[in-house]
């Protein structure tokens, strides 16, 4: 078995207010997606479960958008957020 | 007269700034049209703080954003509305921080030869600007706080923009 990657994860807005942190480390077995973090993270419980839930949580892998598809390197910055409400 | 230093350090100001700080429209007016040689035209947008009708009783904002993401973001608009338009220099700021009803929140600046390139680049890029770049309002009240929902309307308006191309 490989060594796990460790992935920089980041929260904000609402999501960093309700799960009570904006920063964590992951570690993932390698060729694990964003998906697979999100279902690493939702696993923990309540309040975690939000993020499998009905409301939208936007994703960026190294601050560029990205999908639940996409899979994740060691050292990768993973954002969780909101959907944006700027301007 | 250190004319040419002053030039280069409005320079290095084009782009991108996010900043808690106000700005000044004439400023930047001003530095657009020292920037932009032969523009024949510039069109500039500025945001407003609003009540958003969520809650009552509305005192202001506070803008959470993502340092670095935001920046990209906003640039990467900027190098598409280059490869839109013809246009010549292009300017955003963005707030972010406790902001008071009726403060200034955004501004978009463009210099163009010509005004339609000008006015298309602004508002394409303050379209794209709310449906992709790492800003969060959250609405502030005594009795409470309330994180503002992103508007089917907005994304609406910024899909516009896809099919044009």
């Amino acid at each position: 078995m490989s060594q796990p990657i460790q992935v920089h994860v980041k929260l904000f807005a609402r999501l960093r207010e309700e799960l009570g942190t904006g920063d964590l480390t992951l570690a993932l077995p390698p060729g694990s997606t964003a998906a697979d973090a999100l279902d690493q993270l939702a696993a923990q419980g309540e309040p975690w479960q939000q993020l499998k839930g009905d409301r939208p949580v936007m994703l960026a892998i190294n601050q560029a958008m990205a999908k639940p598809v996409n899979s994740l390197q060691d050292g990768d910055e993973l954002a969780l957020f909101p959907p944006v409400t700027g301007g | 007269m250190s004319w040419p230093c002053s030039l280069r350090s409005r320079e290095a100001d084009m782009g991108v700034r996010v900043q808690t700080a106000d700005f000044d429209l004439a400023t930047e007016y001003q530095r657009l049209r020292d920037e932009s040689g032969q523009a024949g035209a510039i069109a500039t947008f500025t945001g407003l703080v609003r009540d958003y009708g969520d809650l009552q009783d509305v005192r202001g904002l506070f803008l959470e954003h993502y340092p670095g993401m935001t920046e990209t973001v906003i640039n990467d608009l900027i190098q598409q509305a280059h490869k839109r338009w013809h246009i010549q220099q292009v300017q955003v700021i963005h707030r972010v921080g406790e902001l008071l009803l009726g403060e200034q929140i955004v501004f978009v600046g463009v210099s163009s030869a010509h005004r339609t390139d000008a006015f298309a680049a602004c508002q394409f890029i303050m379209d794209a600007l709310k449906t992709s770049a790492p800003f969060w309002k959250k609405e502030l009240t005594d009795a409470g706080e309330h994180w503002v929902e992103q508007r089917a309307t907005d994304l609406i308006q910024a899909q516009q923009w896809d099919q044009d191309d």
